[in-house]
């Protein structure tokens, strides 16, 4: 059965005649989650999963026309049954779970496996035919536990402020803010860029509950800053801004700092690997878990991914997408305008 | 080994030399008395031999994960560091093992001798022991380098701030003889094994970039002039019968050239002299990159010494038997100079810088447009009253180079850097049109600013036709200005031509494939340089 082809516009689901994630302009766009690479502007129709309504409304502009499902709710359309299931890798961040005729697909749009303690956590789904990302595909990315990594996190701050340093914390509005947000919770007071304040707020207005921060003043008191702990988009590494905050100690928080080549690039003082994506075991045990008979890789490591799913026994394919690393590029323009 | 191991995190992350200072002086405040020594020992590359071949770690590796090949050689392009790879992919620690630096040099010591199964044995049970980042170290530590970014001037600075003691005697103490078993740090640094009045070398003088027009520099009969050379800037420290090497960085590197060890003792006088590095041979001057295959040697083999010989340009005198005449007229020096080395030479290793004659400016430009038929660089002007200057002085010593040779290339091919640039393509190789293609005229990895990389980076990723491997080929539509100092014809090369020291002057965003030069105009410039 083809429930589902790979057009130049997105993953195209033929008798539910809908997109999931399109990257060109579609009419009807059903979202897994809110990044810049998955939900983009210019579709007339908009369905996703109730967490994310806000954000999306949010980043995508109040007049888009949207609706929007619990996790596990179904919803007929033009024959196909949709759901959403956690996926654990942003707030509102969901696979989708297409069946048809007895037939189902499941697209996992970006996931993590492990718990972060503030999304839901991702829940693997038996299926015929699994659609999954693949950004760690490769065997030197294994994350530390969430505890250990905190640990690690905590230690960092402390000796910053043994050195009365306040520590910077890089990492995407959209997720990785928030997962940070989490991680250091209780140990001092937390400020937080203007678009990550702005999205926590939408955030929040949703009914989810976030740990406490606080705006960032664009004319903060540099002596209300020492010590204490800020919070903002990567794009704004070398920028004015940081270079006014006194005695900054500066963090990338990004799966990709798990190599030192990639800590040593930036010019930053520490590099954590903060993820909100699978690592490569945690790959391995979602696409096994689900059973599926043909698994399509997307972005990251495709190709050494599905090779290697291949080479195991379980048929896989890769597949081209415009998902991936999207999301750095944007933010850095519209964050800079924030700024300026 | 925990300080250690933050130490090394601490050094890795940046690229500010004051900043990795600062770690090793944290680190050599709290460190055991031996493993301060050993830091020592491993940062000025005195390592112990490798215990464990590469090829055995990697097979171990595969056994204990049980990946394929083909996916170990796919991760380890991404890391590029063979130790970081294998600490990557190895399953979470079952056990802990604690010990230090020195405790794991010595075993790792012992282990040489043994046998694969011993040594396996031994190497499984450290990797179950330790965390990510010390298996890493420990990996390291068989291999020996760290890369890092840590010279001997990094440590010699780091312990000179620690202790102190100025940097340049710890530059003789470390680089002197001494046995890690037989001496103590402090000793060490205080240097009680060595005589530093004997190599105590002179801040040396540097020139600026000529940026007047020759005649604004007064009278032509008030101005040497001499050939730039570009080889390694070196002092050469004679006193009471120790000679020592001392390059423009302040390090010393007298065992890496024992041909002007010999040369100079030939000599009977005291003596610090200021010159030229260079790759020397039937009295010619040979290319850098020929130079830079001598250079950073633990043992300089016969068969080098024969085929890249090493000289001496030498171009000041600062001390004279004992007695410093910096602050004399450089005509003075220069007298000293010339009699020093024509009654003693015996070697036709050390040269005396040959001044340039000529009696008004306007005769320089054509003099420095030849020079680099002669290997050299461009033009030394120097004023003959002056003194030799500590460090860099303006309006007495000026260098001025020859302008580059420039061709417009296209991009063929991306590889990724290694270390600090793992993570990008950095490495390209540039093609220019031959016939109805292209053909491919030079490889180059330096010029470009990190945001430029970044970019370039993505294009590769967006464009390239290889799935796997390290290198790819990428559709050719970036245009650079490459900038190289020489061409000639070359069989060895496809295109027929081999430049010296490519590099990408500027990326050419303006410019399209259709714009870039064609081999018959790369060519030319053999004939006709300008």
């Amino acid at each position: 059965m083809k429930l589902v082809k790979f057009t130049k516009k997105g993953i195209y689901c033929i008798p539910g005649k809908f997109y999931l994630d399109p990257w060109l302009p579609v009419d009807y766009a059903i979202i897994s989650h809110g990044h810049a690479d998955h939900a983009r502007s210019g579709m007339t129709y908009y369905l996703c999963q109730t967490d994310s309504k806000a954000i999306l409304k949010h980043r995508l502009g109040a007049d888009i026309h949207i609706e929007s499902l619990n996790y596990d709710e179904p919803k007929m359309v033009n024959g196909v049954q949709v759901s959403f299931h956690p996926a654990g890798h942003v707030i509102g961040s969901a696979q989708i779970r297409l069946e048809y005729k007895g037939f189902v697909v499941v697209f996992s749009g970006d996931y993590k496996v492990k718990n972060d303690y503030l999304t839901i956590p991702f829940e693997p789904i038996k299926c015929h035919e699994f659609i999954t990302e693949s950004t760690f595909g490769l065997p030197i990315y294994n994350w530390l536990p969430e505890e250990q990594l905190q640990q690690q996190m905590h230690d960092w701050v402390l000796k910053n402020q043994s050195h009365h340093r306040t520590s910077v914390f890089l990492g995407y509005s959209l997720g990785k803010a928030q997962r940070i947000m989490k991680l250091m919770e209780g140990v001092d007071k937390i400020y937080v860029h203007s678009a990550i304040h702005n999205l926590n707020k939408a955030i929040e207005n949703s009914g989810i509950a976030l740990p406490q921060t606080e705006l960032l003043q664009y004319d903060f008191k540099k002596e209300d800053l020492q010590n204490k702990i800020i919070i903002m988009p990567p794009g704004l590494l070398g920028s004015k801004l940081l270079k006014k905050i006194p005695n900054a100690a500066t963090a990338i928080c990004s799966g990709w700092m798990q190599i030192r080549g990639n800590r040593r690039w930036q010019a930053v003082d520490a590099g954590f690997a903060v993820s909100d994506h699978a690592d490569w075991n945690g790959l391995l045990s979602a696409v096994k878990a689900t059973e599926a008979e043909k698994v399509y890789v997307t972005h990251g490591s495709q190709a050494t991914f599905s090779k290697y799913l291949n080479e195991i026994g379980i048929p896989s394919e890769e597949v081209k997408t415009e998902y991936g690393s999207e999301e750095d590029d944007k933010e850095i323009v519209t964050e800079k305008k924030d700024v300026l | 080994m925990k300080h250690f191991s933050e130490l090394i995190s601490a050094i890795e992350i940046t690229n500010k030399t004051n900043s990795k200072i600062d770690a090793l002086v944290d680190y050599l405040k709290v460190a055991p008395e031996k493993d301060k020594l050993w830091i020592i020992t491993l940062f000025t590359g005195k390592r112990p031999s490798r215990p464990v071949k590469t090829t055995l770690m990697r097979q171990w590796c595969l056994e204990i994960t049980g990946y394929p090949e083909w996916l170990f050689l796919e991760s380890y392009s991404s890391v590029g560091d063979l130790g970081e790879t294998i600490a990557l992919m190895l399953p979470d620690p079952t056990h802990k093992i604690e010990k230090s630096l020195s405790a794991w040099m010595e075993e790792l010591i012992a282990l040489r001798p043994k046998s694969d199964a011993e040594k396996k044995i031994y190497v499984l049970n450290a990797w179950s022991g330790l965390e990510m980042q010390e298996r890493l170290i420990f990996n390291k530590l068989i291999g020996g380098s760290f890369r890092i970014g840590v010279s001997k001037k990094t440590l010699v600075n780091a312990l000179s701030k620690y202790s102190g003691i100025d940097a340049n005697q710890l530059m003789h103490s470390i680089i002197g003889n001494w046995d890690i078993n037989s001496i103590s740090f402090d000793d060490l640094i205080q240097g009680e094994h060595i005589n530093y009045d004997n190599s105590k070398p002179y801040p040396f003088c540097l020139a600026y970039a000529l940026e007047k027009e020759l005649p604004e520099l007064g009278n032509p009969d008030q101005w040497q002039v001499e050939y730039k050379w570009d080889g390694i800037r070196g002092q050469i420290v004679k006193r009471n019968g120790e000679i020592f090497i001392w390059s423009r960085g302040e390090e010393l590197v007298t065992s890496q050239f024992p041909e002007l060890v010999s040369a100079m003792e030939t000599f009977e006088d005291d003596f610090v002299i200021d010159g030229e590095i260079l790759a020397l041979k039937d009295n010619a001057v040979l290319l850098f990159n020929d130079l830079q295959k001598r250079l950073n040697r633990k043992n300089v083999s016969k068969k080098m010494l024969e085929e890249i010989p090493v000289g001496f340009y030498v171009y000041d005198i600062l001390e004279w038997n004992g007695q410093d005449i910096r602050e004399k007229p450089m005509i003075y020096r220069r007298e000293i100079l010339e009699n020093l080395l024509t009654s003693e030479i015996l070697s036709k290793q050390i040269v005396i810088s040959e001044i340039i004659t000529f009696y008004h400016w306007n005769e320089l430009d054509a003099i420095r447009n030849q020079a680099r038929e002669y290997n050299s660089e461009g033009l030394m002007l120097k004023q003959k009253d002056s003194p030799y200057h500590t460090g860099r002085k303006k309006g007495d010593w000026w260098k001025w180079k020859v302008d580059p040779l420039t061709i417009d290339a296209v991009m063929i091919y991306a590889q990724k850097g290694s270390g600090r640039r793992s993570s990008k393509y950095t490495d390209y190789t540039f093609a220019v049109k031959k016939d109805d293609g292209l053909v491919t005229v030079a490889k180059a990895y330096s010029g470009l600013t990190d945001v430029e990389i970044t970019e370039i980076s993505r294009f590769v990723n967006k464009n390239a036709i290889e799935k796997f491997g390290p290198v790819r080929t990428v559709k050719p539509e970036l245009v650079f200005e490459i900038a190289f100092e020489g061409i000639a014809l070359s069989n060895r090369h496809k295109s027929g031509v081999a430049l010296r020291f490519p590099r990408i002057l500027r990326w050419r965003r303006d410019k399209t494939v259709a714009d870039i030069d064609t081999i018959e105009q790369v060519k030319q410039l053999i004939i006709n340089p300008n």
